[in-house]
């Protein structure tokens, strides 16, 4: 059962951790929004030492506002985005838009 | 080969005294293959098929499928869809393993791939990646200064086009379908596919523009 759905607004972990992951720190901490989820795969942490990988997790696009990630030293437009797989285990929820209940 | 020699002599085996000067990584890499070898974890010429597949494929086999894309709206649909179907009604095997997504560029949208954490790449269709795609150059610049990179590869954006870029992870390799140029109406597939550049399918070109000819 999928924890996201397109539009919900999330966070991504901001943990530091010395393990194999796939997160890469310039988006820990960041708040941005699910664009689509990319679908379940064996997991990555679990596997780089040797583990089966399952469960599956699910991997999510998510999308971050360019100007929101950089600030002002972002030299594009307004509405220029980064889009990154993220793992479930690296999301929680950010507050949905307004009007929204879950 | 001359295996009735003895080793007293001073002269060299040249696969031996090559390997020897290789680097660490390369080395380590060697090690590590031999021992999952001899652990039974991967067959002995797997490594080798593996790469021969990946050897086998090169940007013309991308550009074959945003040709036909170009050509026909509802296999576009479909590669969109579901890029492994798409690839398979062209021919194309299912290599396991990652998937591939494919992202549309249109009049207001210029997405740029780009894999910040190593060098993720479309390698089952597009074969191996470019060395400026893994060069931490690109890697660190794309993600923070799109446009600025696109611009030295020679491709200006518009203020008003949406640029996304998209950084890759391993399990899901993303292909950029380049827009059709203008005045291509009425080329054929063979010659359109002559247009779609390497650098149009990451997303830091376009692909060329025909030939002016009367």
């Amino acid at each position: 059962m999928a924890r996201f759905r397109p539009g919900d607004r999330v966070r991504v972990l901001p943990d530091v951790v010395d393990t194999h992951h796939r997160t890469p720190a310039y988006v820990k901490g960041r708040t941005g929004r699910v664009h689509a989820p990319s679908g379940s795969f064996h997991d990555p942490e679990d596997r780089a030492y040797g583990g089966s990988g399952l469960p599956k997790r699910d991997l999510y696009l998510i999308e971050f506002d360019m100007q929101s990630l950089w600030g002002p030293r972002y030299g594009g437009g307004e509405e220029d985005k980064l889009l990154i797989d993220i793992y479930e285990q690296w999301l929680e929820p950010a507050g949905n838009p307004a009007g929204r209940q879950d | 080969m001359g295996a009735d020699h003895d080793h007293g002599g001073d002269h060299h085996h040249p696969g031996l005294a090559e390997d020897l000067s290789l680097g660490e990584p390369a080395r380590r890499l060697m090690a590590m293959e031999e021992l999952l070898v001899e652990k039974g974890v991967i067959g002995a010429d797997e490594v080798r098929r593996v790469m021969d597949v990946i050897a086998a494929r090169s940007p013309v086999d991308g550009a074959r499928v945003v040709a036909r894309a170009w050509m026909d709206p509802a296999f576009k649909l479909r590669l969109l869809e579901d890029p492994r179907a798409a690839l398979a009604e062209l021919g194309y095997p299912v290599v396991s393993g990652s998937k591939l997504a494919v992202v549309e560029n249109t009049e207001n949208l210029h997405h740029l791939v780009v894999c910040t954490l190593c060098s993720c790449y479309p390698t089952s269709l597009l074969g191996p990646p470019p060395d400026w795609y893994k060069s931490f150059a690109y890697r660190s610049r794309a993600v923070v200064d799109p446009r600025g990179v696109m611009r030295e590869f020679g491709l200006e954006v518009g203020e008003a086009v949406e640029v996304r870029v998209v950084d890759s992870a391993a399990d899901l390799r993303y292909m950029v379908l380049p827009r059709r140029p203008e005045g291509t109406e009425g080329m054929a597939e063979e010659d359109l596919v002559a247009l779609v550049t390497r650098d149009s399918l990451v997303g830091v070109g376009a692909p060329n523009q025909p030939a002016v000819n009367s």
